[in-house]
């Protein structure tokens, strides 16, 4: 077997490492070149309130989103019904929107003048008042317990159908099916999905601000952009960005610490039914369901009854931004999967893999911001960091969404090699041969999930350009929110209804693709 | 034009495109197609002899910082979107050169005298509001924090009218203004990061009045034929922000730079303000019929000399007033 192998596992180690260095040059980069620039100022106390508000806000909405994609992952991984398959497309939706549609979409139903407000109002109660941490975690929990469910969906559908089929025939009961099943699943893709949830929520904070009420909800992010916007206190601006890193190592650290991959064997890959046919149990599935449906979909359809109206005022230039959007999506899909494959592998060769997991999920706890002004300050003496916008938003893309990759990659792969890799082994599988005749079948659905998210998270993202943008480039986020800026709301949600379809869109092509016809 | 814009933007780097480029810095919402930018480049070209070439940068003070960033390396020869509240800190950095002659026919609100800062237009901060549902309208701070009204406001750390707030109250209240926040904490539903989502949020419903300027109300009169919006009118005055324009003194292009300036306060640049950056115009040229309409305040309070070191104390204030 060593003939064919060898070149190609040469190769492995050092493009794993090459990679590994480009994500340690974007986590480390930045915050180096906002210290070399620094000159006086340094974090104030001031910054207390804010720090214990981020860590508040970001473990409680991943503790709420995780708890309720639980009983919603397990419905749909037990029940086939019409129209499974497009609501588990659906629920890469919200994770796609940008905040302030997101924010608008959720007001329009949960708002002071939105639809439980008008209803309750029907009824002499009301207005509802989200505002403050309320608000702020029924946005992070709208966003993220679709993502959450996904990530425990992934873990339950690594369970063979025929064990169900088999949990049924012997009419095992509800107590030994958890401990059998649901368990190791929640133990394998819990920790992680909490570790993801809780990194996104702490460096979220135009949504915390627009719903938190006021200067109480602040989090550390804010006090970044503001160092660097306001004040030019790049020393503040990098000790703020080092705590972060601080506290996502922390997280990542107790992550993995009570993470255990989930062990079912392999299966002969039979369709999945209903097996378990009990009244009660089919009940509670069905309220889940339910519930989840109108939860994430109310506000989605508020977004798309906002946009079909602005159609009509779509502004000239909406064209030119789509393709330069898509053009840097796909451009930075293709780095994002390029690189999570190599790190991915690295992973599992190196011996110091664990570690090597740890510093990636860093990538999640860093401030685009200070990506952003870091990489400006480190370029700016060599060349135009305008000419270089497009590349560059398209390369910090791919490394944001490479952690969320890892954490939905990673699980399938070791899953392959536990259930397969002797296998291949004794068959002398290996190299290219063995990804695509035994690898890229098995982690299809959670390759093309994470590709999609990638794909749509690099389409819908602000954070960057921002910082480069020449004025005759622009991307579909950064016309909406200049549209926005000039009073043009309405043409803003038409170009933010061509955003989040094209997202989405994006997204389902690579998810459904990575499901087949029969997911 | 777009073909033009785009072939125009792949010659510049390499300098051969047009005899002289003058790069302009200036905020988001001045260059986009529906702002002034567009119909600005295209008179200066037709008298100047060069490319006019904008740069956006944001807002105000993300332009600041990122000339910070840029230091002696930055293509601007000129930066226009700074305005009073960001001027000392801007003149601090003492990369801007003065202006090679005294404007002239200037018609702000209140006198202007500044070697270095050229207005180019301005506008007074005001809380806009529904007229068709709101029938009882508070005329000033007091009457505002007493009334159960709502208000979307910006954060002062992260938008320039949330600070241009922040520093009204504190001319119209003095040492008084905690006191006054603290007031209007139960009226203010949430502070939002920018103008943007403040604004989207007042017109789906969310609050009864949204900071913004007296002038929003044109644009819903003009560019929606729309008359269901006004703007308060607070017997202590109004916040007035002021547009800067400067020229910095590393440019290469003082002579353009120069020209560009003179031309700031001629009727060809003047003109194109009201409907497009829906800002009063800085000399006495015609506005459109629908800013005679605005509401014009008693008193324009202007900070003298506001300095980075006011806005940090301000802001402070502010935070503060509104944790308790």
């Amino acid at each position: 077997m060593g003939a064919c192998a060898k070149p190609v596992n040469r190769l492995a180690k050092p493009l794993g490492i090459a990679a590994l260095f480009v994500v340690a040059v974007l986590v480390l980069a930045p915050v180096l070149a906002l210290l070399s620039r620094a000159e006086s100022g340094g974090v104030s106390a001031a910054v207390w309130p804010a720090i214990r508000f981020t860590l508040l806000q970001a473990s409680l909405s991943a503790v709420i989103s995780v708890a309720l994609a639980v009983p919603l992952a397990k419905a749909l991984a037990r029940r086939a019904f019409f129209g499974r398959g497009l609501m588990i497309s659906l629920l890469g939706a919200p994770f796609l929107l940008p905040s302030i549609v997101a924010v608008l979409g959720l007001l329009a139903i949960w708002g002071r003048s939105g639809a439980f407000s008008d209803l309750l109002a029907l009824v002499g109660l009301g207005p509802l008042d989200i505002y403050g941490l309320n608000g702020v975690l029924l946005a992070h929990v709208f966003f993220n317990l679709p993502l959450a469910t996904r990530m425990l969906l992934q873990g339950w559908q690594a369970v063979p159908a025929e064990h169900y089929r088999l949990a049924a025939q012997l009419d095992l009961a509800p107590r030994a099916r958890f401990a059998l099943f649901d368990a190791p699943v929640l133990r394998g893709a819990a920790p992680s999905a909490l570790l993801v949830i809780f990194m996104l929520c702490m460096s979220s904070f135009a949504v915390v601000l627009a719903l938190g009420g006021g200067p109480k909800a602040s989090t550390i992010e804010l006090a970044i952009y503001q160092a660097l916007r306001f004040e030019f206190d790049l020393a503040s601006a990098a000790q703020l960005a080092i705590v972060q890193l601080v506290i996502g190592l922390a997280a990542a650290a107790l992550a993995f610490h009570f993470g255990k991959a989930s062990r079912f064997g392999g299966g002969l890959g039979a369709p999945f039914q209903n097996w378990d046919r009990r009244r009660g149990p089919m009940l509670l599935d069905g309220a889940v369901l339910v519930l989840a449906a109108f939860f994430v979909g109310l506000p989605l359809l508020a977004i798309l009854a906002k946009g079909l109206e602005g159609l009509t005022a779509l502004p000239s230039g909406l064209w030119a931004a789509f393709v330069v959007s898509l053009v840097v999506a796909l451009v930075s899909t293709v780095l994002a999967l390029g690189l999570s494959l190599a790190l991915a592998r690295l992973i599992e060769i190196s011996q110091r893999g664990g570690a090597i997991e740890l510093f990636l999920l860093l990538l999640l706890a860093t401030s685009p911001f200070v990506i952003g002004t870091g990489l400006f300050i480190l370029i700016n003496p060599f060349a135009s960091p305008f000419a270089l916008a497009l590349p560059i938003t398209a390369l910090v893309n791919a490394a944001l969404a490479l952690p969320i990759m890892l954490r939905i990659l990673r699980p399938a792969l070791s899953r392959v090699r536990h259930d397969y890799g002797r296998l291949a082994e004794g068959l002398g599988l290996s190299g290219w041969a063995r990804f695509r005749l035994l690898t890229f079948p098995q982690i299809r659905p959670e390759l093309g999930f994470a590709t999609g998210l990638a794909a749509a998270l690099s389409m819908g993202d602000l954070g960057v350009i921002t910082l480069f943008a020449p004025p005759d480039v622009q991307t579909l986020p950064l016309l909406m929110y200049r549209l926005m800026g000039s009073y043009q709301m309405e043409a803003a949600a038409g170009v933010a209804l061509i955003l989040v379809a094209s997202s989405f869109g994006l997204f389902y092509l690579f998810d459904k693709g990575g499901r087949g016809a029969g997911a | 034009m777009k073909k033009f814009l785009f072939a125009a933007a792949l010659c510049l780097p390499f300098g051969s495109a047009a005899a002289e480029t003058l790069t302009v810095y200036t905020y988001d919402s001045f260059v986009s197609d529906w702002g002034p930018g567009p119909q600005i480049k295209a008179a200066f070209e037709a008298e100047c002899d060069c490319t006019l070439e904008f740069v956006s940068a944001g807002d105000g003070a993300a332009m600041l910082a990122r000339l910070r960033l840029e230091g002696e390396r930055t293509e601007a020869d000129v930066v226009l979107g700074l305005d009073n509240s960001l001027m000392e800190t801007a003149r601090e950095l003492g990369i801007f050169a003065p202006l090679a002659a005294a404007p002239e026919g200037l018609a702000l609100p209140i006198e202007w005298q500044d070697d270095t800062f050229l207005p180019y237009d301005w506008g007074y901060l005001a809380f806009v509001y529904d007229n068709t549902k709101l029938t009882e309208v508070p005329d000033s701070f007091e009457a505002l924090a007493l009334s159960d009204l709502s208000i979307v406001i910006q954060d002062p750390r992260s938008s320039t009218p949330g600070l241009g707030l922040v520093i009204w109250v504190k001319a119209a209240y003095g040492d008084s203004a905690p006191l006054v926040w603290e007031a209007l904490s139960d009226n203010i539903v949430t502070v939002t990061k920018g103008w943007s989502e403040a604004y989207g949020m007042f017109l789906e419903g969310e609050a009864d009045m949204v900071l913004s300027y007296t002038t929003s109300p044109a644009y819903h009169l003009i560019a929606e034929d729309d008359p269901t919006k006004s703007a308060a009118s607070f017997v202590e005055g109004h916040y007035l922000q002021v547009e800067l324009v400067a020229k910095l003194a590393g440019s290469g292009q003082q002579a353009l730079a120069d020209e560009f300036l003179a031309f700031v306060t001629t009727d060809a640049f003047q003109s194109v303000i009201p409907e497009t950056n829906w800002m009063y115009p800085a000399t006495a040229v015609d506005v459109p019929e629908a800013f005679s309409q605005m509401i014009d305040p008693a008193a324009a309070l202007s900070p003298n000399g506001f300095t980075d070191e006011d806005r940090k104390a301000g802001i402070e204030e502010w935070v503060r007033a509104l944790s308790q």
